[in-house]
């Protein structure tokens, strides 16, 4: 293993640890969505993810 | 009477202010991607080994994550926002020149400038004109980003390159949601600091960048 994945993995471990409180309090601190706004988020990912679909086709 | 023009008052400022972090937002953003560019183009021309990339990007972090908050509220922020931009843009450098290399790398390069500055600005104006609170997203966002640092890490050890193409679609889906996140939160006075503002989605673009040149990259050369 180079010494370049090693020192990767243990830097995105460290940015892991670092994150882990303002995930959890994120999580806990969060309002809820209602339906209608998860609906409205997924429908965006959705154009989002067909608009990088149209990219890999002209590629 | 007087409630009523004092709560007009209140608005009117709450509204000035919110626009007034809009605009310094998005001009200190536009100055940041012009120097990344500019020290990107320094690295290509100083022909910069591969490891410049992993170099750049921690530093990038370390300073994002514990000296940029110190100075969040003083102009030395600027600085550091330049700092940690710069040096982003310098790591950049290498990946760049390795796709230019390849026989479409320049239509890679290009596509992959082209998808993230659509995806930044019809992402970044649903969320200024609809002024829809996204707020609701914040949890999910960050576990969804956790979970993705955890797949790259595993990614290192398991090399397979199907997981490293979900792990750059699904970057690109989070950090969709974190631009509508955070312009809501700009948006709905959530966030008053420009320079904290200008961190966050400078960071959004430059992964999806990355992710999709990473994409485009393999995509691109499958036969």
């Amino acid at each position: 293993m180079e010494w370049m994945q090693i020192v990767s993995a243990l830097a995105l471990v460290v940015f892991i640890v670092v994150l882990l409180p303002g995930v959890i309090d994120r999580v806990k601190n969060s309002p809820k969505g209602t339906s209608s706004d998860w609906m409205n988020f997924v429908f965006i990912i959705l154009i989002v993810t067909g608009f990088v679909m149209m990219l890999i086709k002209l590629v | 009477m007087n409630q009523q023009y004092s709560t007009v008052a209140q608005r009117t400022s709450s509204v000035l202010e919110t626009n007034k972090v809009l605009r310094n937002t998005y001009m200190l953003l536009a100055m940041t991607l012009l120097f990344s560019a500019l020290t990107a183009a320094l690295s290509m021309f100083l022909k910069m080994p591969p490891m410049t990339y992993l170099i750049s990007v921690i530093g990038a972090m370390v300073i994002a994550m514990f000296i940029l908050p110190r100075f969040a509220n003083s102009t030395a922020g600027i600085g550091i926002v330049f700092l940690v931009t710069g040096l982003l843009g310098f790591g950049l450098g290498p990946i760049l020149s390795q796709y230019a290399a390849l026989p479409n790398g320049s239509n890679i390069i290009t596509l992959s400038l082209a998808g993230t500055g659509v995806i930044f600005i019809g992402l970044s104006a649903y969320a200024l004109i609809s002024k829809k609170d996204f707020s609701f997203l914040g949890g999910f966002l960050m576990v969804g980003f956790l979970m993705v640092l955890l797949a790259a890490v595993a990614n290192i050890f398991l090399q397979i390159p199907a997981m490293s193409l979900a792990i750059s679609a699904v970057v690109i889906m989070i950090m969709s949601g974190f631009i509508l996140y955070d312009t809501s939160r700009i948006v709905n006075g959530g966030e008053t600091n420009y320079v904290l503002a200008t961190i966050g989605l400078y960071m959004t673009i430059f992964n999806i960048f990355v992710s999709l040149l990473q994409i485009l990259g393999i995509m691109g050369n499958d036969d």
